[in-house]
Parts: structure tokens; sequence; C-alpha cells
């Protein structure tokens, strides 16, 4: 599918938190992102699904302005976001990872309060804390993060990219680690985040858990999207063998 | 230098669960913030120190016996073994420097975060320039120790040359420590790209401090101070325009 045919959702409210256009970004000969465009209105959640390689975390690193695209360009809140500059827009995205980012010296608590301070919030202790309890690891606050098993480390991950309240919550894998109370954690906080008008853009292998929570769902392979549709008009087992079957295709 | 134009809700409608507004840390505020999380750090683990601190003292102790009082006087080796000595316990520092952003992909956090590139480079450099001067502060009344050299009359001078020759290395270390983390042979790249930028600052506070110990007269010392002056304000300006171009993948 070119890029032009690729469907943009309808925002619900004013201007979409994210707008991409033409999106492109190349490894040397490498297309990784290939041409790229997509809309995302507050409270929308796109689930983006793919095989390995298919330019899925490119997507997310150029929407947190961790790389500059080659060609396109995005708004976040109607700010354009560059790499090399684009502060005001930054400071509107959260990105979650599979790697934690986290300083293994450092205790929770710190680590999630220098995000705070780096993205200017005014009560970075509070504001911390407040992070820490939605991820319930609130009374692993003062231990180094280098003690906390995978999965805490995981949840105060999480409670960092969330702690500015972002309105484009990009997550790759965000479950990946998490045990029930984690997941529902995220969960509970991702829904917050949407309800409070933010965008989210969910990578993930795990189609019901994708689709569980997306109003978009996107394949992408080979840097680009081969389908993009309302989730209403998805049907799961119809998409799981279409999924599979795009997947397989390059084996 | 802070950026007001944070969070427009109105253009999304999204409703922000605190009614404050953020304010963006400017260039200096992001580079004390930076600084700091690295100071905590390095007090958290003290190896990096440690090690250097004891690279130092070791250094000094093989050059002590090395040394040869009949054939060559204290005042004319201390200089070059203090200099050299620093230069290769600072490398020490500068290597943990990027390093501790490498675990768990803690870069990618700094570089999505909204602070000016610049502020990571300047960030990094100030908590390098205040390791390599916790060193010397150890190391250069170590010197004094080892060879018998009398600083009392020209400890205000000392510091002086060794703040500049630290702020030398420091901006261009910093820098490469940058760009040689993320290949497979950072601890080997940093110092083969490092130490011949180095050179100059070695020599300049290497002859300066000579000329002090030796009690000539000030105006000697001149020329070799203007180079390290000089070294520090090109480096410092040319390594905080160049950092950003590092980071492109």
């Amino acid at each position: 599918m070119s890029a032009a045919l690729q469907p943009k959702s309808q925002p619900q409210v004013h201007r979409p938190v994210v707008e991409a256009e033409g999106l492109v970004r190349t490894f040397g000969a490498r297309r990784a992102v290939d041409g790229v465009s997509l809309s995302l209105g507050g409270g929308e959640c796109l689930a983006l699904f793919g095989p390995n390689g298919a330019g899925k975390t490119t997507l997310l690193r150029l929407l947190a302005g961790l790389l500059a695209p080659s060609a396109g360009t995005c708004l976040v809140g109607g700010v354009a976001l560059r790499a090399d500059g684009g502060r005001a827009a930054r400071s509107r995205v959260g990105l979650i990872s599979h790697a934690s980012m986290l300083y293994a010296a450092l205790s929770a608590r710190e680590n999630v309060e220098f995000a705070a301070r780096m993205y200017g919030l005014r009560h970075p202790a509070d504001a911390a804390m407040r992070a820490l309890k939605t991820m319930r690891v609130a009374d692993r606050a003062d231990a180094p993060v280098r003690s906390l098993s995978r999965g805490l480390q995981q949840r105060v991950s999480i409670a960092r990219a969330i702690v500015h309240d972002p309105l484009l919550l990009l997550c790759d894998e965000p479950y990946t680690g998490l045990d029930e109370v984690g997941s529902a954690a995220l969960t509970e906080a991702l829904g917050e985040r949407r309800a409070h008008g933010a965008a989210l853009m969910l990578v993930t292998h795990n189609l019901s858990e994708g689709l569980a929570l997306a109003t978009h769902a996107a394949i992408m392979r080979r840097g680009r999207f081969v389908r993009y549709e309302e989730r209403g008009a998805v049907d799961g087992p119809s998409y799981a063998s279409a999924y599979r079957e795009l997947v397989t295709a390059d084996v | 230098m802070s950026d007001p134009t944070f969070r427009d809700t109105t253009l999304t409608g999204a409703t922000p669960r605190e009614s404050e507004s953020p304010v963006l840390p400017g260039l200096l505020a992001a580079t004390w913030l930076i600084a700091s999380k690295d100071l905590a750090i390095e007090f958290r683990t003290r190896t990096a120190f440690f090690s250097a601190l004891v690279f130092a003292l070791l250094g000094l102790t093989i050059f002590f016996f090395a040394w040869d009082p009949t054939a060559v006087a204290a005042i004319d080796l201390a200089p070059g073994v203090l200099w050299v000595i620093f230069t290769f316990s600072g490398l020490l520092g500068l290597q943990r420097s990027f390093g501790v952003e490498q675990a768990d992909r803690a870069m990618d956090a700094l570089l999505a975060a909204p602070v000016e590139r610049e502020a990571i480079y300047l960030g990094k450099a100030v908590a390098n320039f205040l390791f390599v001067v916790g060193v010397q502060v150890i190391a250069i009344p170590a010197v004094a120790l080892f060879y018998n050299v009398p600083l009392g009359s020209i400890w205000l001078s000392l510091t002086g040359i060794a703040v500049l020759a630290a702020l030398g290395i420091v901006a261009v270390g910093t820098l490469f420590s940058a760009m040689a983390v993320n290949t497979r042979l950072a601890e080997l790249l940093l110092p083969m790209l490092s130490l011949p930028f180095f050179v100059p600052v070695v020599m300049a506070a290497a002859q300066t401090t000579s000329r002090l110990l030796a009690g000539r007269p000030e105006a000697e010392a001149w020329p070799w101070l203007r180079i390290l002056l000089g070294f520090d304000l090109v480096f410092v300006v040319a390594c905080a325009i160049a950092f950003p171009y590092t980071l492109d993948e």
C-alpha cells in the first residue's frame, strides 16, 4: 500500500495530537521507515503490529525525536518535532521501551524525579511519587534500581515515562516483564492518560493485548503500513490469520 | 533561558492532571541537572574515582622508584610526572562518562527529554571537570610529597594551571567519550582519539609548572599559558557545537 493510500483516523477533538506525513528514515541504503503517514487524536490508541525489522521501533524513535527523519514531517500537538530541536514537541511525548532507560545506581524515586526535573515540572518530588504510586511501586521508591527485579524496573521505567503527563505516549512492548499487578497498573495508567486526552501508540507482538486497547490497528512491513484500519473494522480471528500471513511472507 | 511554551492543552483538548504549567529547563539548568545526576551516580558507586586515584598514586610510586635523583633533579621531573599522571587518570573518568548512559539505554531518555543537546555535553563536561579536579586535589599534594617540591609559594598559580588543563582535557575528552561509547573498542578508541589532542595541554601545563617551580619570572610562563587559554577557548566552544552531530545514528 502506498503512503498516499494509508487512511488517516478522524480526530475526535480539535487538532490531532500527532500528525506525521510521509515519514522516511534510511540507514545507508535501507529504508527502515518508508513514507509513513498517520494521524491520532486525543484519546485514540494505535496498536502497531509487524514482524521483527518491520520498522516499528524506528517509527517510534522518529516520533519521540530520537532520530531525525530523512524525509517527511511530524507534528506533536501542532508543534514540529525535529531531532535536533523541537523541545516543545518533545516535552509532550513519553516513551516506554523494553529497555528500562534507568540509572541502576540511583533509587527509583531519584530516577523518576530526575525525569520530572528534565521536563520542568514545578514539584518534581511530588510528581515522581505520584507516578510511582500509579505504577504501584511507591513502596520501593528508595531502593536502588539495581536491586529491583526486572518487572519492578519496568514499572519504574513506565513511571519515568508518564511523570510529565505526556500528550503522546509511545509504548514499545510495554508489558514485557510485568506481572499481573504491573500489567493492571499499566493498563490503568494508559486508560487514565487517554481519558485526559493523550494519544497512544502501542507496538506489540501480542495481537489480543494490542487490540484490547486500540481504537486503530496497523500492520507494518518493510517500513510501510500494509494495513491500517479502525478497531471496529477489525475482526479478531481473521486479523490474526492475515497478520500471520504477512509476518511469515518474508520467511 | 527557559521556554514558557510548554503544554498548550487547547490544541488537543487534553486536560492536565495538575494545574501547574511546567517550565522547561534552560541550557544552564539542564546542564546542572545532568552534571548533578552524574555526580550522584559517581558518589554512589565511587568506582571511577577510586580507580583514578589508585592509578594516580600507583603511577607516582612507580615513577618515584624509577627516578635517579643524582641524574635528574626533582624540580625537573615532578612537572612531567604530575601532568602525565593527571592525563591518564583523567581518561578513566572520561571513559565512565557516557558509559553510565549506555546501560539500559538511559541515553535515549536523555535525548527524548526537552533539553538542548548542548546541555547534555556541558552537563557531562561539568561532571568530568569536577571528577578530574577531585583527583588533582589529592594527586598534586602527593607529587609534592614524593618529590619534596615546595608548592607553598606557587599553589595559587598551580591551581590556576590545573583548572585550565582540566578544562582543556575535559572539553576534548567528553566529546570523544560520546563518539567512542557506541563502538566495540571504546576503551581503546577513547585514548587513541584523545591523547593526540591532549599533547598541547600537557606540554603547556608541564612547561608552565616547571618554570614556576624553578622560580623563573612569570613572563617566561606566559607564552605557554596563552596556549593553554587558547586551547580551552577554542575546544570548549568547538566541542559543544560538534557534540549534537555525534548523536546522529
